[in-house]
């Protein structure tokens, strides 16, 4: 049972379909590993462990009458709780989604099922995906496997722990300034953000319109570049998607790149990083040079990153993602007003504004009003054009850097965050510094790249340390083929959590209303 | 840059996100917005002058959908998650004033 829970996406996929291993075996695997484990990791906000054996026993029958059950045949997926399906809830990890049942799946959850994926239920995020850390959610946060004191990241915190953990085989998250990418660092897992527009955001519920993308989280680059292959395309519902063709991704995954220039961004390592992300950063680069790979230097200048008299870090980058993605959040979450779905006061209301200014109220978390309330004052008259207006300048300014960079290099190699996974608890006080936590990988989104995130090794305490790759756009190819010679010549990959379990009174305690596990 | 971030300003921004706010979450966000909004100032020192701004991470054109009769949501399905319902519509408190 175990050996199923260490295989490949791609290798369990093979197994099932040469009949090697059933559906049922795969999916009973994971939700038994779900049950041992998910007191002292809490990932999943939902298990469909019912639907989930309904789902692979139809899928062995198939297979039992010769039929391909496509891609992802048999392969048990977890997605993130802000994408809509039409079986259980989407919550977002926020009490005003509490009970809502989507009409609808997302496409790019529709397309794992195509593909013949089992879906084993809906993972734990920061509430409506704002958060670096997980801490945000509704529902309590999520632990990180490598350390059950420390957080997984965020806000795809539920998806990374879950893969980290063996609870299932890979799962989809989303990425508005590195929520996937900086959860996949500090669990020790692959994530990628695809470029925007490469994967339907039909289904995804929004945060950051011109931000957002739903991505691949993994035990390896190819499980990535598997899962990105399945999700991608264009779709009519969604009109950011772009009508170009998805190559396949796994064709030509263990070609090495002949002559690849791999740039380093000089303001990326400036003594604001971490001693030993910087070692193990340039540990990398070594590598992929071993490799055959030339290493040079780029220039990001408006992503640069410095301290401040107080030692603070600091970024202009950071302050143009937050004035985008907090004034498109107060838009995308005024829908949220207790008339049509979600929560509903039931406190005596005079008027309609008292009804939404209460649901909201009670059903909002405290990061959320911020956001809400930042997004809407720097929308308001009078400071439209010295805050929004000037970060989309920025942003042009930001992107146009990028385009600069890759005239001289094929890929960018650089951090994923400041640091290794911090302490539960250590950056709730100061919502700024928890913001800080995503420097390296908010530029990305703001001029819509792919971006990978991988493991470069372990940290001396024993946590995992990330780097990330980011391309030009709809250079998908070109950072998980990167990926794959690194973790080849490296041998770093499928990173194993050694689960040890914090305090007696860590286990954590989910505040949930009256959710029962199973559905 | 900002106005002054006092807790008239807070209670105004609660208004125009219509959230209602209580006097300690007044207190916490007064200084806290101060802190961020003191951050966000630091874009001015950027320049800016012939900048277009990007709104969009990819420049695809206006994308209409064919005026074609599909599927749509049936009302069951539109009202299920209705806080309250009454037959096919929505039930909320009064909107229109008297006169």
């Amino acid at each position: 049972m175990s050996d199923i829970l260490e295989l490949s996406a791609l290798d369990l996929r093979d197994r099932i379909a040469a009949g090697d291993v059933s559906a049922a075996e795969a999916t009973r695997a994971y939700l038994d590993a779900i049950d041992r484990t998910d007191d002292r990791i809490a990932a999943f906000n939902e298990v469909f462990a019912d639907r989930a054996m309904e789902q692979a026993s139809q899928l062995d029958a198939r297979r039992q009458v010769g039929q391909d059950l496509g891609p992802l045949g048999g392969v048990p997926l977890a997605v993130k709780d802000n994408l809509c399906t039409r079986h259980g809830r989407t919550t977002c990890s926020s009490k005003i989604l509490a009970e809502f049942r989507a009409p609808y799946t997302a496409t790019a959850v529709e397309k794992l099922q195509a593909a013949g994926a089992v879906i084993l239920g809906k993972t734990n995020l920061d509430e409506f995906a704002m958060g670096s850390s997980t801490e945000n959610s509704g529902w309590g946060p999520t632990r990180n496997p490598w350390d059950t004191d420390r957080v997984p990241g965020g806000s795809s915190g539920g998806s990374a722990a879950a893969v980290a953990a063996r609870q299932c085989a890979a799962a989809l998250g989303s990425d508005t300034g590195g929520s996937i990418r900086q959860p996949a660092a500090f669990c020790g897992v692959v994530g990628l953000k695809p470029t925007y527009g490469r994967v339907s955001r039909y289904g995804l519920v929004a945060y950051g319109s011109s931000l957002d993308q739903i991505g691949p989280l993994a035990k390896d680059v190819s499980d990535a570049a598997l899962l990105t292959r399945v999700i991608a395309g264009h779709d009519p519902k969604d009109s950011t998607s772009l009508p170009r063709p998805v190559p396949d991704y796994l064709a030509e995954i263990d070609t090495p790149i002949e002559n690849l220039r791999i740039g380093l961004p000089r303001e990326f390592y400036s003594d604001a990083l971490d001693p030993e992300i910087h070692a193990a950063l340039h540990g990398a680069a070594e590598t992929f040079r071993a490799a055959g790979a030339a290493i040079l230097e780029v220039s990001l200048p408006h992503s640069r990153i410095d301290r401040d008299a107080e030692g603070n870090l600091s970024s202009h980058a950071v302050a143009c993602y937050y004035i985008v993605a907090m004034a498109e959040a107060s838009s995308n979450l005024a829908r949220y007003d207790g008339v049509h779905y979600g929560h509903r006061t039931r406190q005596a209301v005079q008027d309609i504004i008292e009804l939404y200014s209460k649901s909201r109220a009670e059903g909002f978390g405290q990061e959320v009003k911020r956001r809400v309330m930042l997004g809407t004052y720097t929308l308001s008259a009078g400071y439209y054009d010295a805050y929004y207006n000037k970060a989309l300048k920025v942003r042009r300014l930001i992107a146009d850097d990028f385009t600069s960079a890759f005239e001289t290099c094929d890929v960018i190699l650089c951090p994923a965050s400041p640091t290794p996974a911090f302490r539960i608890g250590e950056k709730t006080d100061d919502p700024l510094s928890m913001y800080l936590a995503d420097i390296y990988t908010l530029s990305v989104n703001l001029a819509g790249l792919p971006g990978l995130c991988l493991p470069a090794g372990l940290s001396k305490s024993g946590l995992p340390i990330g780097m990330q790759l980011i391309g030009p756009a709809l250079g998908e190819s070109v950072v998980l083929r990167a990926g794959r010679m690194f973790e080849r010549a490296s041998g770093v990959t499928r990173l194993k959590p050694p689960m040890a379990c914090g305090r007696a009174e860590g286990g954590p305690r989910r505040a949930r209303p009256n959710q029962p596990r199973q559905e | 840059m900002a106005g002054r971030i006092d807790a008239d300003l807070v209670r105004h921004i609660g208004r125009l996100s219509r959230i209602e706010l209580t006097d300690q979450e007044v207190e916490i966000f007064s200084r806290q917005l101060a802190d961020i909004l003191a951050y966000f100032d630091k874009l001015q020192q950027l320049d800016t002058a012939d900048v277009e701004p990007m709104v969009h991470a990819v420049e695809l054109r206006n994308v209409l959908a064919a005026d074609e009769e599909g599927r749509s949501l049936t009302p069951d399905e539109a009202l299920a998650n209705a806080p309250q319902r009454d037959g096919n519509f929505f039930k909320v408190p009064k909107v229109i004033e008297d006169s």
